[in-house]
This record gives C-alpha cells, sequence and structure tokens, in this order.
C-alpha cells in the first residue's frame, strides 16, 4: 500500500526560523508542502520517512532566507497493481460504486467490474448484486458505510497544475471597473481528481472480493 | 523537485502505521506550531492514515513478530508482494489466500494452503474482540452438543 519515494528538494527556510535546528526546519516545510498532496505518477505523499543528504545552504541576494538542497525520502501511498486493499463504501452513482478508505476517498469500482449479475437500484441508488442459488435468486446490497474488499485494476493520474487563462472566454470587452470573472459554476469547470484507483471486485474465478459481510458466514 | 527514485522500498502498514503514532508524539510534545495553516494537511492526513491503520491487524503488530514472521514465510516460498499482503490483512481462511497469492491451487496444496492460515494465525497477533466473539460461539457450541 505505502512506498517509499527518494526525493531531491531546494527547500527556503525564512530568516525567523534561524533560531531552529536545520534539520527541524527543513522536515517541517517539506510536511508543509508535499502532506496530503498527490505527485504526478508517484502517489498520494503522506509523511517525510527521513533526510538523506543535506548540502549546503546558501543565501541569495535580495532574499534574507537560506536555500537547502536537500535529498528525502518520503512516504507515499502508491499501491501496486493487483493489490487487495479493504475500504467502505462512500456512495453509489451510475459511474459506480464509489469507495473510500478515510485518508484517500478517488476509489471507483466501474459496474463491469462488480460481481455480475449486477443492476442500478434507482429508487434507492444502491448497487445491486443479483446472487444465483439453487434454491432462488438473493439481492445482496451495496449499501453505503459498509466494508469492502477489493483489487486494484488501473490508476490515472491527471495533471491538474493550473493552466493559463482560457482563450477568448467572453466575447465583449467589459468597461474597466467592472469584474470580469466568469461565474464560479461554468460548465467547463469540473475538479478532477489528481489521482484515482479503479478498482474491481467481480471476476469470473474471483470468490473473497466484495463486501466482507459476504464472505464472513 | 525531482523524484530521484519512485519506488525505492515497500513500507508494510505497521512500519507507517509506527511511524506515524512516533510523529504524532514528537508534535504533540513540541507544541506549538501544530496549528498554523501549513501544518493543516499534515494534521488531516495522519489522522485519517491512523484512523485507518488502526482497525488493521498491523496495529497489534511489532518490529520482532513482523521478523518472526517473515522467518517463518521463507519456506513457503512466496514473493514480496505476497508476503507483504499477508502481512498487513492477516487472512484466516482458503479464499482470503487465494485472492494474496497468485495461482495458489498450482503453487500450494491444500495442506500448504491450511499450513500458511495456520502460521499466519500464530505468529501475527489478531483482534482480541474478534477472538472473544468467536471464543463465545465455540463455547455455546459446546454447550448445546453437552445438553444433547
Amino acid at each position: 500500500m505505502f512506498v517509499l519515494v527518494e526525493m531531491v528538494d531546494t527547500v527556503r527556510i525564512p530568516p525567523w526560523v534561524f533560531d531552529r535546528q536545520l534539520n527541524d526546519a527543513i522536515a517541517e516545510e517539506l510536511n508543509k508542502k508535499l502532506a496530503n498532496k498527490v505527485v504526478y505518477n508517484v502517489g498520494l505523499c503522506i509523511c517525510l520517512y527521513d533526510i538523506t543528504k543535506l548540502e549546503d545552504s546558501y543565501i541569495f541576494p535580495g532574499d534574507g532566507a537560506s536555500h537547502t538542497k536537500v535529498h528525502f525520502r518520503f512516504v507515499v501511498f502508491h499501491p501496486f497493481l493487483d493489490e487487495i486493499l479493504a475500504g467502505k463504501i462512500k456512495y453509489c452513482s451510475q459511474e459506480g460504486v464509489h469507495v473510500t478508505m478515510g485518508f484517500f476517498d478517488d476509489i471507483l469500482i466501474p459496474p463491469e467490474s462488480l460481481q455480475q449479475p449486477a443492476k442500478f437500484d434507482e429508487a434507492e441508488q444502491v448497487w445491486v448484486w443479483e446472487y444465483e442459488t439453487d434454491e432462488g435468486a438473493h439481492d445482496l446490497y451495496m449499501d453505503p458505510g459498509e466494508e469492502i474488499r477489493f483489487r486494484v485494476a488501473d490508476e490515472v493520474f491527471v495533471d491538474t497544475s493550473p493552466t493559463g487563462p482560457a482563450a477568448a472566454k467572453t466575447d465583449a470587452p467589459a468597461p474597466p471597473g467592472q469584474s470580469t470573472a466568469p461565474p464560479a459554476e461554468e460548465s467547463g469547470e469540473k475538479k478532477e481528481a489528481p489521482y484515482t484507483l479503479v478498482v474491481r471486485t467481480g471476476t469470473i474465478c474471483e470468490p473473497g472480493l466484495g463486501l466482507l459481510s459476504w464472505w464472513n458466514s | 523537485m525531482e523524484v530521484k527514485n519512485a519506488n525505492a522500498a515497500m513500507l508494510s502498514n505497521y512500519e507507517v502505521f509506527k511511524l506515524l503514532t512516533d510523529l504524532k508524539e514528537q508534535r504533540r510534545d513540541a507544541g506549538k506550531s501544530k496549528h498554523s495553516v501549513g501544518q493543516q494537511n499534515l494534521n488531516t492526513i495522519m489522522y485519517e492514515t491512523l484512523k485507518y491503520l488502526s482497525k488493521t491487524p498491523c496495529s497489534r503488530q511489532s518490529p520482532e513478530i513482523v521478523k518472526e514472521f517473515l522467518s517463518t514465510m521463507t519456506h513457503h516460498k512466496l514473493t514480496k508482494a505476497e508476503k507483504l499482503q499477508l502481512l498487513n490483512h492477516r487472512p484466516q481462511t482458503a479464499v482470503e489466500i487465494q485472492l494474496m497469492v497468485e495461482e495458489s491451487e498450482e503453487r500450494l496444496s491444500e495442506e500448504q494452503i491450511e499450513e500458511l492460515i495456520q502460521n499466519v494465525a500464530d505468529v501475527l497477533p489478531g483482534d482480541p474482540e474478534e477472538e472473544k466473539v468467536a471464543a463465545a460461539a465455540d463455547a455455546e457450541m459446546d454447550e448445546g452438543g453437552d445438553q444433547s
């Protein structure tokens, strides 16, 4: 589930923090910069593991702060392909079942990866596994809040770095003195998750995945 | 910022749990800076991750247990990823073993799977709550057998 990632970065320590030990100040800055953030193609950064090397600190003209190149290792959440994980169902929608692990939310089970046959109950907004036995069909509901075990099928990294101003959004230039900000609810503005896990619970011969309550007698 | 090695090492849940618990102790003693705006992200991720990990088997493990587990697992000939999953999840049924060990039907016979489950249950501590419930259920079944 978690991996160690070796990184190098230049850390800026402002002068008012010079009374603290350099290692502590740098650790705090690195955590401030990376904790709970997704690094593109790396994963969700959790916290600093250790500092492996500190190079010399420099002060540049015009800036009172010191700049230090730091080699360090960071704990990152990055499950490997086909890893088994456990989480809770957040909610169900047409796109599939959304699962959360508390610290990481963007986990999706697309409908084709659920145990088949599965159907979406519109009234209750839940996905249902129609389990057939000799006695008849049982409907197993995937309710929110239920613990669920799943296998990682795919991961999607989206680069959410800010892009330049949108080209020619408004036709007429606004007269000076008036705000030109477009309304926030424009259809083009969707917040994409920087890191999504696409997982599955159902394959032809894979018992054991899905709600824990289905398998624990 | 440059990423030198995106996969330098794999960490078990126990290692991350221990790291976060120690970091929490350290920050509790240090005091003043943890509520500043910049530290909010670290607080959030630490809290959520600790909350998740404390409900998994890793919260009951220790370095000695992990070492003992790895030495017990050597003769089963499992890959590193499989041993890591067994350590993190502590499977109790053959179904769970089949999920975590690839091609388990070909590589392990039924007795070997049973032996694996037994080893896992012996070396890794289980949930005391669950074991209490299981023991109570067993006791009831025994009593029912005696009465009839």
